[in-house]
C-alpha cells in the first residue's frame, strides 16, 4: 500500500517534472512569440461569434459595431458574423470555448445571458470568462415604472408598493431581471414575478394591458415605448438602476438625471445605505448585466499587441461625434467602456463568494420557486 | 392622412426602391422554396446590407422578402410533401395529396391566387388598422391568449373525425414533447434525460420534417413510381387552380380576414393560423370526405391565411416592438439596425415609412405570386419524375433543412426519430397533424394558461373576451356533431329508425398494437421523468401524459367491446428504408455532411434509381455544388467528420 503510494507520488513528480519542462519551454516560445506580437498583423477576416439569434439584440448590436471596428482597423479586415443562437447563448459561448483560435480571428459576442448563467454556476456552461479578454463593452441602464392606480407620483406609488403585493412580469427566475428583482425585494416589496414571457417586450405589453403593476425596461426600450406612456400618464417612473462610474460605484444615470437610483431610494426610505450579502448580488448582477451587458471578447492567449489594437481601434472611433450620433439610437446615450477598465469591472463582477451564491440560491428557492 | 398615404405610393414607386424590392422578393423566393431556411435565412443575407441604407428603400428590400416568404414555402409542401416552414403546414396535407393524384398544378396555381388575394386583403386591413389598432392588441390579455390555443387544440378534434380517440392520444404526444425543456414558469428543465439537446426542446422544423416529409418519402420509395400516381395535365390542372379561387372565394376573404387579425396579436401568429383555417374549411365544408386526401379547400384556406398573416404580424412588431413571428423578429431587428425604434412613434412620427411598409408588402405579395404562378406550371412537372430519382436529392434537401434548426447532430437524429414515428402513424392512419398541432401549442397553452392564472386568478376566467373564444371553441366542437344528428334524426324518420343504426368497428393492426404499447410505455417513462418537478412546472406534462395515457386506454377499451377489423399493415420495407436512413446520418457524422451526401446521391442514383453513369454523376455534383455554394453564400455549417475539412476547408 504504502510502496504503491510512494510509486504514484514519484510517478506524478516525475510528470510534475515534465510539466514544468514543457510550460518552460511553452514559456519560452510565448516569450518569442510575444516579442514577435510587437509587429503581429491583423487578420485579414475575423470571425465573430454572436450566440444569438439573427435579428436579435446583441446580433443587431454587432451588425452595428461591425463597420465601425473594421474601417478603424489597419488592413481594415472582414468581420464576419456567426450566428450560434441557442441555450439562450450558452451552446454558442460553449463551442466557442472549444474551437476558437487564439491568433485574434476568433471573437465572442456576449450579453447578460451569457454573463448570468456563468456566475450562477449553470451545468450546461462549459466556458470560463477567465479564460477570455474584453476588448469592450456596452453599457445599458433602465428603470423600474409602475402603474398610476399605485399612486400618483414615486414617492406615492413607491408607499403603495410596500403595502400591497405587486405583480410584475419577468422571462425566468435567473434571467435579465434578476437585480431589479433583487432590488425590489430589499426595499420590502411584495413582488409577485410572472415568469414565462419571451422578451421584455412581452413583460411591457402585459404592463400596458393592466395585467402587471410594475415593469422594467432598459434604456432605449424605455425611452422609445415607455416615455410616451408616462408623458400621457399611463406610467409613473420610480428609480433608475443608474451607471457604474470607473471606480465601481453605482451612481445616477446621465439619461435620466431627475431619476434617483436604487440606492438613493434605498438611503431615504432606510437612512442607510443598501449593504449585506443582497446588496452584494444586486451589485454583482447589475454591474455584469447591465454596466458591462454586452461585451466583445478574444481568448486569452491572444498577443497583447493584438488586444492593444482592437482596443485602440475602439477608442478611436467611440469619441468621434460621427459615432456618438450613430450610436444614440443603437446604445443609447451611453459610451462604450474599453481596455483595463472593462476588465477590471468584469473580475469584479464575475466573482461571486460562496455566502452571496448561497443567499441567492436560498432567496430564489422562498421567493421564486426556482433552484439553481 | 391621405396625403401620407398618397406621398408613401409615391415613394413606393421609384426606381431604386421598386429595384430593391425585387431584390428582397427574388432573395425571398429562393430562401421561401429551398425548406428549412425561410425568412431568418433571407433576413441574415441582406442585414449586412442594411445598415446606412435609406429607411424606406431597405424597408421595401426587407418587405419584399417577408411577404414572399409564405409563397414561395408552397412549392415544397405542394410538390414534395415538405413543409418548408411553419407557414405550410396545414397546406402539406391537402396539397401534397393533391399533387399525388396528379393534380400538383392545379394545387400550386390556387394556393398562389389565394396568397396573392390574402396578401392584398392583409394590407388592405392594415392600412386602416394600424391606427386603430394599440387597443384592440392591449385588449387580448393572456387569458384571452390561452382561450385562442385551446381554440387552435379544439381543431384537433375536428380533424381527427372519427378516429377520435387515436387523434387525442396524438394530439397529447404532441403536448408532451412540445413541454420537453425549460418550463416557462419555473425555468426548471425538463425531460432532458441529460442530453444537451433536449434543454432548448425539439425544433419546430425537425419536427415538421420528421413527422410529414419523411414518412412520405420512405412510403413513396416502398411504392415506387413517381409523385403524381395518376396522370397529370398540367396546363388544365393550372387554369382549374385559378377557377377553385374564384368558386371558393368566400373561403378566401374569410380566411384572409381570420389570418390578418390574428397575426396582429403578439405571440401566437402562426402557429395557429394555419390550423384555425384550415379547420374552418372543413367545418364550413358540406362534403368533408375529400379532406386530407385532396381537398383544394385545404389548400386555398391555410394559404390565404398566412400571406395575410405576414402583414397583420406587422402590428405588434412596428407598434409594440414585440415580433409576432419569427420573421418578424427578424424584420424588428432590420428596424434597429436602420435606427427604427418601433413604438408609438412609428405611427406618430414615421407614419410615413410605416405606409411605406404596408404598400411594400402589397405590393410584394402581387409580384411574388405572379413569378410563382408563371413558375408553377413547369415545376410542377417534377411531379411526373420517377421518384427513385427525386428521393437522395430530397432526403438530402430535407437534412440540410433539419440540420440548420440548431446546427447539431441532434437534429439529423431527432429528424430520425421522429420520422419512425410519422411512419408509424402515416401507416397505421394515427392523426399526424393532431401530433403537430399539439407540439406547436404547448409551449403556448401552457405559458398562457399560467400567465392568466398568475396575473388575475379565477377572474380570467370570466372575461368577456374568454367567453366568446369560449363559445367559439363549443360551437366548433358540437356543431358538427348536432348538425350530423339532425340529419340521422331526418334520415331515421324517413326511412326507418333501424336502418341508420351502423356502428363501425374499429380498424386495428399490428402498428397500432406497436404504437399502444410505445405510447403508453412513453407515459410510464415521463411520468417517472417529471415525478420531481414542482406543482407549476410539472403540471403540463402531466396533463400531456394524461390525455395521451387515457385516449389510449379509451381506444384500446373501444377495441375490446366492439369486436375490431383485423387490418394488414406492412411495415418491413419501411423499417429497412428507415434503417437506411439510419445509416446515412452515421455517414455524414463520420466522413462529413457533403461527402457522405454526395457519395450517397452517387450509388443511390446509379443503383437503386438506375439512371445512366452520367447523369448521376452530375446530379450528385449538382448536390455538392449546392451544398458548399449554400454554405459560402449563408455562412451555413455543416456536420464536419473526416473528410469533409481536408476536401472543403
Amino acid at each position: 500500500m504504502n510502496i504503491q503510494k510512494t510509486a504514484t507520488s514519484s510517478h506524478s513528480l516525475g510528470l510534475l517534472k515534465r510539466a514544468a519542462l514543457v510550460g518552460l519551454a511553452i514559456t519560452g516560445l510565448g516569450l518569442t512569440t510575444s516579442v514577435q506580437a510587437q509587429d503581429v498583423e491583423v487578420p485579414g477576416n475575423i470571425k465573430w461569434t454572436i450566440p444569438f439569434g439573427v435579428g436579435g439584440g446583441t446580433d443587431v448590436w454587432a451588425r452595428f459595431f461591425s463597420p465601425w471596428l473594421s474601417e478603424s482597423l489597419p488592413g481594415e479586415p472582414t468581420i464576419m458574423i456567426d450566428n450560434v443562437p441557442g441555450g439562450g447563448s450558452i451552446n454558442g459561448a460553449n463551442l466557442f470555448a472549444v474551437r476558437a483560435k487564439s491568433d485574434g480571428s476568433d471573437w465572442l459576442g456576449t450579453s447578460a445571458s451569457t454573463q448570468y448563467p456563468a456566475m450562477l454556476d449553470d451545468p450546461r456552461v462549459r466556458y470560463d470568462y477567465s479564460d477570455w479578454t474584453p476588448i469592450l463593452a456596452t453599457p445599458t441602464g433602465g428603470v423600474v415604472y409602475a402603474q398610476p392606480s399605485l399612486g400618483e407620483s414615486a414617492d406615492t406609488a413607491l408607499d403603495a408598493l410596500l403595502e400591497q403585493p405587486v405583480k410584475l412580469a419577468a422571462q425566468n427566475p435567473t434571467g435579465v431581471e434578476l437585480p431589479v428583482l433583487i432590488a425590489l425585494d430589499m426595499l420590502g416589496a411584495d413582488v409577485q414575478a410572472v415568469f414565462g414571457m419571451r422578451s421584455r417586450g412581452e413583460g411591457r405589453l402585459a404592463f400596458e394591458r393592466g395585467e402587471a403593476d410594475i415593469d422594467f425596461q432598459t434604456t432605449s426600450a424605455y425611452l422609445s415605448n415607455v416615455k410616451p406612456l408616462v408623458e400621457a400618464g399611463k406610467a409613473v417612473p420610480l428609480f433608475s438602476l443608474g451607471v457604474l462610474n470607473d471606480e465601481g460605484k453605482i451612481v445616477r444615470d446621465p439619461t435620466f438625471p431627475d431619476l434617483p437610483t436604487f440606492n438613493e431610494v434605498y438611503q431615504a426610505r432606510y437612512d442607510e445605505a443598501p449593504s449585506g450579502n443582497e446588496y452584494e448580488a444586486f451589485r454583482k448582477f447589475f454591474a455584469s448585466g447591465y454596466a458591462l451587458q454586452k461585451l466583445i471578447m478574444v481568448p486569452k492567449d491572444t498577443p497583447q499587441a493584438l488586444i492593444d489594437t482592437y482596443r485602440q481601434a475602439a477608442r478611436d472611433f467611440v469619441d468621434t461625434e460621427e459615432f456618438k450620433e450613430a450610436a444614440e439610437t443603437q446604445l443609447g446615450p451611453y459610451t462604450p467602456v474599453i481596455g483595463d477598465t472593462v476588465q477590471r469591472h468584469l473580475d469584479d463582477a464575475m466573482s461571486i463568494d460562496d455566502a452571496t451564491r448561497d443567499w441567492l440560491a436560498d432567496w430564489l428557492e422562498s421567493e421564486h420557486d426556482a433552484k439553481i | 392622412m391621405l396625403d401620407i398615404l398618397l406621398s408613401s405610393l409615391g415613394q413606393l414607386f421609384t426606381l431604386s426602391h421598386l429595384l430593391f424590392m425585387v431584390l428582397g422578393v427574388l432573395v425571398g423566393l429562393v430562401v421561401g422554396i429551398i425548406p428549412g431556411l425561410g425568412g431568418i435565412a433571407g433576413m441574415s443575407l441582406l442585414l449586412p446590407f442594411l445598415y446606412g441604407m435609406e429607411p424606406a428603400v431597405a424597408l421595401g428590400m426587407l418587405m419584399g422578402l417577408v411577404a414572399v416568404i409564405p409563397t414561395g414555402d408552397t412549392f415544397a409542401s405542394v410538390l414534395l410533401g415538405i413543409p418548408g416552414s411553419s407557414a405550410s403546414q396545414a397546406t402539406v396535407i391537402d396539397g401534397f395529396s393533391l399533387a399525388k393524384r396528379g393534380q400538383a398544378a392545379r394545387a400550386l396555381s390556387s394556393a398562389f391566387l389565394s396568397s396573392m388575394i390574402g396578401g392584398l386583403i392583409g394590407a388592405v386591413i392594415l392600412t386602416g388598422f394600424i391606427l386603430i389598432a394599440r387597443p384592440l392588441v392591449l385588449s387580448f390579455s393572456s387569458s384571452e391568449l390561452f382561450m385562442l390555443t385551446l381554440l387552435g387544440l379544439s381543431m384537433v378534434a375536428v380533424l381527427s373525425g372519427r378516429d377520435l380517440f387515436k387523434g387525442l392520444a396524438a394530439c397529447g404526444l404532441g403536448l408532451l414533447v412540445g413541454a420537453i425543456g425549460m418550463a416557462p414558469a419555473t425555468g426548471e428543465f425538463r425531460m432532458n434525460f441529460g442530453l444537451d439537446y433536449l434543454y432548448d426542446g425539439l425544433p419546430l422544423v425537425v419536427v415538421g420534417l420528421g413527422i410529414f416529409a419523411l414518412p412520405e418519402i420512405v412510403d413513396l420509395l416502398v411504392k415506387r413510381g413517381a409523385i403524381a400516381e395518376e396522370p397529370c395535365q398540367l396546363g388544365k390542372g393550372w387554369r382549374q387552380g385559378i377557377r377553385d379561387v374564384r368558386e371558393q372565394r368566400g373561403i378566401v376573404a374569410r380566411c384572409a380576414a381570420i389570418g390578418s387579425l390574428i397575426g396582429t396579436i403578439p405571440g401566437l401568429a402562426g402557429s395557429v393560423v394555419d390550423w384555425l383555417t384550415y379547420g374552418h374549411a372543413v367545418q364550413s365544408a358540406k362534403d368533408k370526405s375529400e379532406f386530407g386526401k385532396g381537398d383544394i379547400r385545404g389548400v386555398i384556406a391555410p394559404e390565404s391565411a398566412n400571406n395575410a398573416c405576414a402583414c397583420g404580424a406587422m402590428v405588434p412588431t412596428l407598434l409594440f416592438g414585440v415580433p409576432g413571428s419569427g420573421t418578424a423578429a427578424v424584420f424588428l431587428g432590420g428596424l434597429l439596425l436602420l435606427g427604427l425604434q418601433p413604438g408609438v412613434g412609428m405611427i406618430e412620427t414615421h407614419l410615413d415609412l410605416t405606409y411605406t411598409i404596408i404598400w411594400s408588402l402589397a405590393l410584394a405579395n402581387i409580384l411574388g405570386a405572379a413569378l410563382c404562378l408563371v413558375l408553377a406550371r413547369p415545376v410542377a412537372s417534377l411531379t411526373r419524375v420517377p421518384f427513385a430519382t427525386l428521393a437522395p436529392l430530397i432526403t438530402v434537401l430535407i437534412m440540410f433543412a433539419a440540420f440548420q434548426a440548431t446546427r447539431s447532430t441532434g437534429d439529423l437524429l431527432a429528424l430520425g426519430a421522429v420520422g419512425i414515428l410519422g411512419v408509424l402513424f402515416k401507416q397505421a392512419n394515427w392523426s399526424r397533424p393532431a401530433f403537430l398541432i399539439g407540439f406547436v401549442l404547448a409551449p403556448g397553452a401552457e405559458g398562457y394558461f399560467y400567465q392568466a392564472v398568475q396575473f388575475q386568478g379565477t377572474e380570467a376566467f370570466m372575461r368577456p373576451g374568454v367567453l366568446i373564444i369560449c363559445a367559439l371553441i363549443l360551437a366548433a366542437l358540437f356543431i358538427p356533431l348536432l348538425r350530423s344528428l339532425w340529419v340521422k334524426r331526418r334520415q331515421a324518420s324517413s326511412v326507418g329508425a333501424a336502418s341508420t343504426v351502423r356502428t363501425e368497428p374499429p380498424a386495428l393492426g399490428v402498428i397500432d398494437v406497436v404504437l399502444f404499447i410505445t405510447l403508453l410505455g412513453t407515459a410510464i417513462v415521463a411520468w417517472i421523468d417529471v415525478a420531481d418537478l414542482t406543482l407549476i412546472g410539472g403540471i403540463m406534462p402531466r396533463l400531456a401524459i394524461a390525455i395521451l395515457a387515457v385516449s389510449c386506454l379509451m381506444e384500446i377499451a373501444r377495441c375490446l367491446m366492439h369486436r375490431p377489423q383485423w387490418q394488414h399493415q406492412a411495415i418491413g420495407l419501411h423499417g429497412l428504408w428507415l434503417a437506411g436512413f439510419f445509416t446515412l446520418v452515421g455517414a455524414m457524422l463520420l466522413l462529413g455532411f457533403i461527402t457522405a451526401a454526395t457519395l450517397f446521391c452517387l450509388v443511390f442514383l446509379l443503383a437503386i434509381a438506375r439512371l445512366k453513369p452520367w447523369v448521376a454523376a452530375v446530379m450528385a455534383f449538382g448536390v455538392t455544388a449546392f451544398l458548399v455554394g449554400m454554405a459560402e453564400f449563408l455562412t451555413l455549417t455543416y456536420p464536419s467528420g473526416l473528410i469533409d475539412p481536408w476536401l472543403f476547408g
